[in-house]
């Protein structure tokens, strides 16, 4: 099914595929099912961190900047979150109540990605990554050393979801559906948005920035406008997050939580919207159930090596190794609405990274 | 030099009179109203040197990462983890043979071959392709961490390097007259000076083999266009082997001397990389001048920003690479 058709009104139930039938349905009796902790470690968490990969993915694959700073901008709306609201440590805690923490929470984080936009917008290509690493790295040395602001090495704990229409938000099936509302809003909105005129020159400058910029759109403004986008979906994510987990500290912005939403979303895949969704249930999985095959403390080096194998043999992650699959037992070319809808007809369209 | 004098010459008076107070700042003897300000003497001069050792380190770790973009174009981030090996390396030898020295050989060694096999089992099979390589590096850094860490687990490694390089030395500048009359000397330790003549070394070292020597023009003729000097008979990955062996190799070597100035403990990479990045972004990608240039920045700031205002000491380092980028992105010495 095409973006498109579905948003232009003109598409009718029989249209949709029934598999997307079978996975909407599947996703929203989840709870029904499953076990407390499927729902809440598996489900809701799977879901927080594919929000914040969704975020990186729009990034890299339509805008072809890689940003590293995602989860530090998701973490920087969790910290708000404790430092405007309440926490248990007893530092900052300013108590607002929750309609205000949140929108200014998210409105400051995306703020804050607009500010990483814009200090990296100016350079190209791989310089992307490391003016994000860098950020990321400085943000988590700042947030560890600062005892004033954000409680230094401890963080803070004790920051707790609102209790709203009679039901407490952190228990396991209200939390799911909220998580699951807050993703499946923001992947129709990158669905849209990656059709709608913004998202198709942001695709368009991905691919070739110098002729756009000759054509007269402002390359600059359209990736500063896709971080402060991007910086919506991860600060909402990041809302939820520190809710999720109820505390914040460096650890939660640390080095190695940054790689692994890069992780998420190359191994799920960066051509479409599904993909980190994808990778963060197979990253959860196997953070969960990994214990089981090898010894808990190397779990880093099982999902390195995943991410390794990903890259090395399938630059467009599980989503790719799913099409290659599907086109192998088809033994036909593939039609341009199954090949993914995003592909520029360009060669560059392998490489969400333009060239510099 | 005489040429920027003649072009801004309003700049050249500026840097004179900051050179000028500050050299007054480091050799005279403080009056009351400076020691209000800014605190003791002692601390000014020991926080500029700590900072100048600093940015050495900063030097040896950073020029070996901006050597290898500046030819291959391949960010290698996982320079951080080859510092760490190669100090966890370098430990290894020192304890076992007693010779602080041959461990420093052993791991620039041993760290040179490890760059020399990444470049021909991996980065050669996707050349061109810079995200592809940089994820790749990201991958091994994760990998490499970890597996440091079952081996090294989480204690902290102090190096004991030989006994002429422990002890401080008095420096000849006066911090303070004592009542009867007598010049207090600031003293310093020895090894961070040591760390600083490396680095120099190093540096004037890197610069002759660049521009001096027949490998370094064939190096630098790479940085400006790699195909037509593959076009001209040179063994092109003969050059990016040595290039990633020397610019891996140095990581290693700092891994042991930056070791011994501070400890070894896990987490020490990411300080490294951060380190690096930085300081290549704030001195050009590819430029080893730049990278002295930015180290001995970055260095200083973290100092300062360590003993002047403790709690917002990165911000420091952060707001120098915000500024550089925003009025020159392509760093102090890039050349694009």
């Amino acid at each position: 099914m095409d973006a498109q058709r579905f948003f232009s009104g003109r598409t009718s139930f029989t249209d949709i595929h029934p598999a997307k039938l079978v996975v909407v349905i599947f996703l929203l009796a989840y709870p029904t099912f499953t076990s407390d902790f499927f729902t809440y470690q598996i489900g809701a968490y799977s879901l927080i961190l594919g929000t914040i990969a969704l975020s990186l993915m729009m990034l890299a694959g339509y805008g072809g900047m890689v940003s590293l700073a995602q989860m530090t901008v998701a973490g920087l709306a969790g910290y708000l979150v404790a430092i405007l609201g309440v926490n248990s440590v007893g530092v900052m805690g300013l108590g607002w109540p929750w309609w205000v923490t949140v929108p200014v929470a998210i409105l400051a984080a995306a703020l804050f990605s607009a500010f990483v936009g814009a200090i990296s917008v100016r350079t190209e290509g791989i310089y992307t990554i490391m003016i994000t690493l860098a950020i990321a790295v400085a943000f988590f040395y700042f947030v560890r050393q600062n005892y004033v602001l954000f409680n230094g090495f401890t963080g803070y704990a004790g920051v707790e979801p609102p209790t709203l229409f009679g039901i407490y938000w952190r228990d396991p099936v209200p939390f799911y559906y909220l998580s699951l509302a807050v993703a499946a809003g923001f992947y129709a909105a990158v669905l849209y948005t990656s059709r709608a005129t913004f998202g198709l020159s942001l695709q368009a400058i991905r691919d070739n920035p110098r002729r756009m910029s000759a054509l007269g759109y402002n390359v600059t403004l359209h990736r500063i406008v896709a971080y402060l986008f991007a910086g919506v979906i991860a600060g909402t994510a990041g809302v939820l997050m520190v809710w999720f987990n109820g505390r914040i500290s460096p650890g939660s912005v640390g080095v190695a939580v940054v790689i692994d939403i890069l992780v998420i979303a190359v191994v799920g895949g960066m051509r479409h919207p599904s993909g980190p969704f994808l990778g963060a249930i197979a990253f959860v999985l196997l953070e969960n159930f990994a214990i089981d095959l090898i010894d808990r403390e190397r779990f880093n080096t099982v999902i390195g090596l995943a991410f390794l194998l990903v890259v090395l043999f399938s630059p467009d992650g599980l989503l790719g190794l799913w099409e290659r699959i599907r086109r192998r037992i088809r033994f036909r070319r593939p039609t341009p609405a199954q090949a993914g809808h995003t592909q520029p007809a360009d060669r560059y369209n392998a490489d969400p990274l333009e060239r510099t | 030099m005489r040429q920027f004098i003649e072009r801004h010459t309003f700049w050249a008076i500026v840097i004179l009179l900051a050179a000028a107070v500050f050299l007054w700042m480091i050799f005279a003897i403080w009056p009351e109203w400076l020691i209000t300000a800014l605190g003791r003497k002692k601390t000014f001069v020991s926080t500029i040197l700590n900072g100048v050792t600093l940015g050495g380190l900063y030097f040896l770790v950073a020029s070996g990462f901006t050597l290898v973009f500046g030819l291959m174009r391949n960010v290698n981030l996982a320079h951080g983890s080859m510092y760490l090996l190669g100090a966890y390396v370098g430990y290894e030898v020192a304890e076992a043979s007693g010779s602080w020295f041959l461990g420093l050989t052993v791991a620039f060694v041993a760290i040179a071959l490890s760059g020399v096999l990444l470049q021909v089992l991996i980065f050669r099979r996707m050349e061109g392709d810079e995200l592809r390589q940089t994820l790749v590096t990201i991958g091994i850094s994760i990998i490499a961490a970890d597996l440091m860490l079952a081996i090294w687990t989480g204690t902290t490694y102090q190096f004991s390097p030989p006994e002429w390089l422990f002890g401080a030395a008095e420096l000849p500048v006066v911090s303070v007259i004592k009542s009867s009359g007598d010049p207090v000397y600031i003293k310093y330790p020895v090894y961070r000076l040591t760390v600083l003549g490396v680095a120099v070394v190093v540096g004037i070292a890197l610069w002759m083999f660049l521009n001096r020597t027949r490998i370094g023009m064939m190096i630098r003729a790479g940085v400006n266009d790699r195909e037509m000097l593959a076009a001209s008979g040179v063994n092109v990955q003969l050059v990016f082997a040595l290039v990633f062996a020397i610019g891996a190799g140095l990581a290693g070597f700092a891994g042991v001397v930056g070791g011994t100035a501070l400890s070894i403990a896990p987490g020490e990479d990411i300080r490294y990389l951060l380190a690096s990045l930085i300081v290549v972004i704030v001195g050009g990608l590819g430029s080893v001048t730049g990278a002295a240039i930015g180290a001995l920045l970055i260095g200083l700031a973290e100092q300062i920003g360590l003993a002047y205002f403790p709690t917002y000491g990165v911000v420091l380092t952060f707001l120098i690479m915000v500024v550089t980028l925003a009025l020159r992105p392509q760093g102090l010495m890039g050349g694009r």
